[in-house]
C-alpha cells in the first residue's frame, strides 16, 4: 500500500489580490493580517519611544514641548497597551497556529475572527485621528485618570472610543479560542495532549472574555462625563477619582496577564523543541496558567497602595500579588529544569526564549517589590514601576514575540531568514534592551517619578544612559525587521520541519495548504513533548 | 541617623526583596547557562525525557511560599504605621493645584515650601483644587495621592535637619514635573522664629501676592511669554478671539471678561488655548480678592 499524497498548494497561493486577504476567512491569513497591522503599529509607537527617550537625554527642554511630550508618552502607551502588546501574540500567532496544533482547519467562528480583525482596524483608525483635529492626541496617560481626563480639552473622548473598540476585538478573539480549544480538538487529543501554547491562550481567552467589558463600560462613563456633564469620577461636578481607579485596574491588572501568559506558552513551545525533549512539569506549566489567570483578577488594588487605601484592603491586595508569584516562579524553574539532560540546539528562537526568562524574571523580581506594602510607598508612581513594566512587557511579552517570529516563520513563508544576522539583531535589541530599561529601575529607586518631561539634575546621568541604551535597541529592530522581510521574499527555502519540533505544526507543509494537512495529523504517542529520539528517564 | 521614621521600615523591605531578588537572578541565570553549554547537542548527543519529578516540584513551589510570605510581612509591617498618625501631631495643611504646592500653618501662615521641626511628628492634611496629585519626599520614603474631593493624609517624623526635595509623583498634566517644592528640616526654635515673622509684602501690589498665593503665575506670565495661559502683560483692553460654547466671538478684554475668567474660566477661552484645565476660582477668591488681583493686572502694560 503505497501512500502518496498530492501536494496542495499553499494558503498563499489559493487566491491573490488584496479582496482575497481582506475579506479572508482563513485563520491563517487573519493572522498575517494581524501581524502586518499589529507590526506597523509597534514600529510606530517604538518610534514614539525613541522621541521621548531623545527629549530625556538632558534635563530642560531638548527639542519638544512639555505639551507635545505628554501627548506623545499618552500615544506611546495607548498604541503599545491597545494595539501592540494585548493582541500581539493571541491575534497573530494564536490566530495562525491554534488550529493547526489542535489539529484542526479553523477556529470555531472564522467570520468573527475577520470581524475582530476589522474592530481592530477601526479602532486604529480611532487612536490615530486624535491627531489630525482638535487639540491632538490625548494628555493623559494611557491610563485616561479622572478628573484630569474630565477636564483636559484634548482629544480623550476619541481615545477612550479606539480603546472601547479595540476591547471588543479582544472579546470576540478570547471566545473564538474558547470555543475551538473545546470542541475542535482532533480525535484523541485531550486537554492534558494540548501543546502548552494552547494552555496558554486558553487561559488568557477567559480573561479577555471577562475581563475586558469591564473597561468597556469604565471607559464608556469617561465619555458620558465628558460629554454630557453626568458626574461619574469628577468630584467637582460629584463624581469620585478613586472609583475610576478601581474599575480600571479590576481590567486593567488582568490585562497584564493577556500580555504575559501567551509569551508563556510561546516559550513553553521553543524550549522542548531545541532541547529535543521532553518539557519538564506539563501539568505545573498548564494549570499554573489558570492559576495565574485567576488570582490575577484579586491583585488589581497593589496599583494604589497610596490612593488612601484601607489597611484590610491593603493587606488583602498585596498578599494576593504575592501569590501570583509563585505559579509564576514554577513555570520558570520549569523551563530551566527543561534545559537538563537536553541535547541542546542553540538557535536564535532559543536565545529570545532564554532572553525571556532572564528578562521576566528581572520583571517580576521587581514586581515584587512594588507588591509589598512598605517598599512600594516609595517606588510608587516612580521610574523604577515604569522599569518593571516594560521589564515585563517588552523584555517579557515583547521578546516573546520576536522568539515566536523566529520560531513559526519558516512555517509561515516556507522560507528561513539569515540566521546570523538574526543573532547579530537578537544581540543587539538584548543589550539595548537592558541598557535602556536597568538604569530606570535605578532612577526610581532615586526617587524620580514617572511622566516626567523635565528632572531634576541628579537624575542626569542615569538618563542619559538609558538614552544611548534606545539607541542600541532601535538599530536591533530595525536589523530584524530588515532580515525577517529580506528572509520571506528571498530566504532559502525552509522544510517541513526545520527545528525537529513535534507538535502538529510540524507535521503539515511550510507554508501550510488551505485546510492546514494533507493527511491527517499524528499524535506523538505518550504526551504532545515528547520526542521518540530521546531517551526515557526512570524516575 | 535617618531622615525620616519610615526610612527604616521601607528600606528593609525594599533591600530584602531586593537581595532575594539578586540571588535567584543570578542563581537561576547561572544554572540556565550552564545547562545551554553542558547539555549542548556537541555535548550531549541524546537527550533524556524527564516529564516530572514531584519531590522537587514541592520543594521549589514550598521555599517561594514562604519566602513570598515573608516578603509580604515585612512589607506590611513597614507600612502599617503610615495609616495612622500620633495623636497630638504637628498639623499643616498641604494644597495641590496645578501646578504649585501650597503650605498652611496653624496660626494661618502659608508659604510655598515646607518647613517643620525636627523630631516631632508632623501630619499633612492633603487636598488638591483641581485634579489628582501626589506629595512625595524620596528621602523621606513616602508618598500619598492628593486626590479632589476627599481630604487625605500622610504624617512623619523628620530626624535629620536638611533640606530635601518634595516632588508631585502622580501626573498632573502639562507641567508636572515642575510641581516641585522643598522640605526644611529645623530645630524647633527656628521653626517657631519663622512662623512668626510675617513676610515683608508691604512693597508688593495686593494682587500680585494674591497671584502668588494661588498659583496664578505658574500658567501666566507677567512679561508676555506664553505659557499654559495667555500672558497678564498688556492682556486687558485687548482684542481676542473667544470660544463661547463652541463658537468663536471677537472680544474685548475688559473687567468683566476677567471676573469671568476668574471664577468660571472654561465660559470663555482663548482661541488656541486649551479648555478645562483651570480650575474655578469662584468659591476660593472674593470678590474684593479678585478686583485686587484685576487691579494688579491693569498696571501689567
Amino acid at each position: 500500500m503505497s501512500e502518496t499524497v498530492v501536494q496542495q498548494p499553499s494558503f498563499f497561493q489559493v487566491k491573490k489580490g488584496l479582496f482575497s486577504w481582506i475579506f479572508t476567512l482563513d485563520h491563517k491569513r487573519i493572522g498575517i493580517l494581524y501581524l502586518y497591522s499589529i507590526g506597523f503599529f509597534f514600529l510606530v509607537a517604538a518610534g514614539l519611544g525613541i522621541l521621548m527617550r531623545l527629549e530625556l537625554l538632558n534635563p530642560g527642554r531638548d527639542f519638544i514641548e512639555a505639551q507635545t511630550y505628554n501627548q506623545v508618552f499618552t500615544l506611546h502607551g495607548v498604541i503599545m497597551i491597545f494595539l501592540f502588546i494585548i493582541p500581539s501574540v493571541p491575534a497573530v500567532f494564536g490566530n495562525f497556529f491554534l488550529p493547526i496544533m489542535l489539529g484542526t482547519d479553523d477556529v470555531a467562528f472564522p467570520r468573527l475572527n475577520l470581524f475582530s480583525w476589522w474592530l481592530y482596524i477601526l479602532g486604529a483608525l480611532f487612536a490615530l485621528s486624535t491627531l489630525v483635529f482638535g487639540d491632538g492626541p490625548a494628555d493623559t496617560g494611557w491610563t485616561f485618570y479622572a478628573p484630569y481626563s474630565v477636564k483636559t480639552g484634548t482629544n480623550v473622548t476619541t481615545s477612550v472610543l479606539a480603546a472601547f473598540i479595540l476591547g471588543f476585538s479582544s472579546i470576540l478573539t478570547g471566545l473564538n479560542f474558547i470555543v475551538t480549544i473545546h470542541r475542535l480538538r482532533t480525535p484523541g487529543m485531550g486537554f492534558n495532549q494540548m501543546p502548552l501554547f494552547a494552555w496558554a491562550l486558553y487561559a488568557t481567552s477567559w480573561i479577555q472574555l471577562l475581563a475586558t467589558p469591564v473597561i468597556g463600560i469604565t471607559l464608556l462613563m469617561i465619555v458620558a462625563e465628558r460629554v454630557f456633564g453626568i458626574g461619574l469620577f469628577d468630584p467637582s461636578i460629584g463624581g469620585d477619582p478613586i472609583l475610576y481607579q478601581h474599575l480600571f485596574w479590576i481590567y486593567s491588572h488582568p490585562a497584564v496577564y493577556i500580555m504575559a501568559l501567551p509569551a508563556m506558552g510561546i516559550v513553553s513551545e521553543i524550549i522542548p523543541t531545541f532541547a529535543q525533549r521532553t518539557i519538564f512539569g506539563y501539568k505545573a506549566i498548564a494549570y499554573s496558567s489558570m492559576a495565574i489567570a485567576f488570582v490575577g483578577y484579586f491583585v488589581w488594588g497593589h496599583h494604589m497602595f497610596t490612593s488612601g487605601m484601607s489597611g484590610p484592603a491593603a493587606i488583602v491586595f498585596s498578599i494576593m500579588t504575592f501569590f501570583v508569584a509563585i505559579p509564576t516562579a514554577v513555570k520558570v524553574f520549569n523551563w530551566v529544569a527543561t534545559l537538563y539532560k537536553g541535547s541542546i540546539d542553540i538557535q536564535v528562537p532559543l536565545l529570545f526564549a532564554l532572553a525571556f526568562i532572564f528578562n521576566f524574571l528581572i520583571g517580576g523580581l521587581t514586581g515584587l517589590v512594588l507588591g509589598a506594602l512598605a517598599a512600594d510607598v516609595h517606588v510608587h508612581d516612580t521610574y523604577f514601576v515604569v522599569g518593571h513594566f516594560h521589564y515585563v512587557m517588552f523584555g517579557g511579552a515583547g521578546f516573546a514575540f520576536f522568539g515566536a517570529l523566529h520560531y513559526w516563520f519558516p512555517k509561515m513563508w516556507g522560507r528561513m531568514y539569515n540566521k546570523k544576522v538574526a543573532n547579530t539583531a537578537f544581540a543587539l535589541l538584548f543589550i539595548g534592551f537592558n541598557t535602556t530599561y536597568f538604569p530606570m529601575l535605578i532612577l526610581g529607586l532615586k526617587g524620580m517619578p514617572r511622566r516626567y518631561y523635565d528632572y531634576l539634575p541628579e537624575f542626569h546621568d542615569l538618563n542619559m544612559l538609558s538614552t544611548f541604551g534606545s539607541w542600541i535597541l532601535v538599530t536591533g529592530i530595525i536589523v530584524m525587521v530588515i532580515n525577517l522581510f529580506a528572509g520571506g521574499i528571498k530566504g532559502k527555502k525552509a522544510s517541513a520541519n526545520p527545528w525537529n519540533g513535534i507538535t502538529l505544526e510540524w507535521q503539515t507543509a511550510s507554508p501550510p495548504p488551505l485546510h492546514n494537512f494533507d493527511k491527517m495529523p499524528e499524535l506523538p504517542a505518550g504526551g504532545p513533548y515528547n520526542y521518540p529520539n530521546a531517551k526515557n528517564a526512570s524516575h | 541617623m535617618n531622615a525620616s521614621n519610615f526610612v527604616e521600615g521601607v528600606d528593609f523591605s525594599l533591600y530584602l526583596i531586593l537581595g532575594i531578588s539578586v540571588f535567584f537572578l543570578v542563581g537561576i541565570t547561572a544554572v540556565m547557562v550552564y545547562f545551554l553549554f553542558r547539555y549542548r547537542k556537541k555535548n550531549n548527543p541524546v537527550a533524556t525525557n524527564i516529564s516530572h519529578n514531584y519531590t522537587l516540584e514541592i520543594v521549589w513551589t514550598v521555599i517561594p511560599t514562604i519566602l513570598v510570605i515573608v516578603m509580604f510581612w515585612y512589607g506590611w509591617t513597614g507600612y502599617r504605621p503610615m495609616l495612622t498618625a500620633p495623636k497630638g501631631a504637628l498639623e499643616i495643611d498641604a494644597i495641590g493645584q496645578m501646578w504649585k504646592w501650597t503650605f498652611e500653618y496653624p496660626n494661618g501662615k502659608s508659604s510655598d515650601s515646607l518647613i517643620v521641626p525636627v523630631d516631632e511628628p508632623v501630619k499633612l492634611n492633603l487636598t488638591s483644587r483641581d485634579v489628582l496629585h501626589a506629595l512625595y519626599i524620596p528621602a523621606f520614603r513616602i508618598k500619598q495621592d492628593v486626590v479632589p474631593g476627599d481630604e487625605k493624609m500622610m504624617w512623619f517624623t523628620a530626624q535629620k535637619k536638611g533640606t530635601y526635595d518634595i516632588l508631585c509623583a502622580e501626573y498632573c498634566g502639562q507641567l508636572h514635573s515642575y510641581m516641585l517644592s522643598t522640605i526644611k528640616v529645623v530645630d524647633r526654635s527656628e521653626y517657631d522664629a519663622w512662623l512668626e515673622t510675617v513676610p515683608d509684602t508691604s512693597n508688593e501690589h495686593p494682587g500680585l501676592t494674591l497671584m502668588k498665593k494661588n498659583a496664578c503665575l505658574s500658567c501666566h506670565t507677567q512679561d508676555g511669554t506664553r505659557l499654559v495661559g495667555p500672558s497678564f502683560k498688556g492682556v486687558m483692553g485687548m482684542k481676542e478671539t473667544v470660544l463661547i460654547n463652541g463658537k468663536e466671538q471677537e472680544i474685548v478684554v475688559d473687567r468683566d471678561y476677567l471676573i469671568q475668567s476668574i471664577k468660571d474660566p472654561n465660559a470663555a477661552i482663548v482661541k488656541s488655548y486649551q479648555g478645562g484645565l483651570m480650575t474655578p476660582y469662584a468659591n476660593v477668591l472674593s470678590d474684593e480678592e479678585i478686583n485686587a488681583i484685576i487691579d494688579y493686572i491693569e498696571t501689567l502694560k
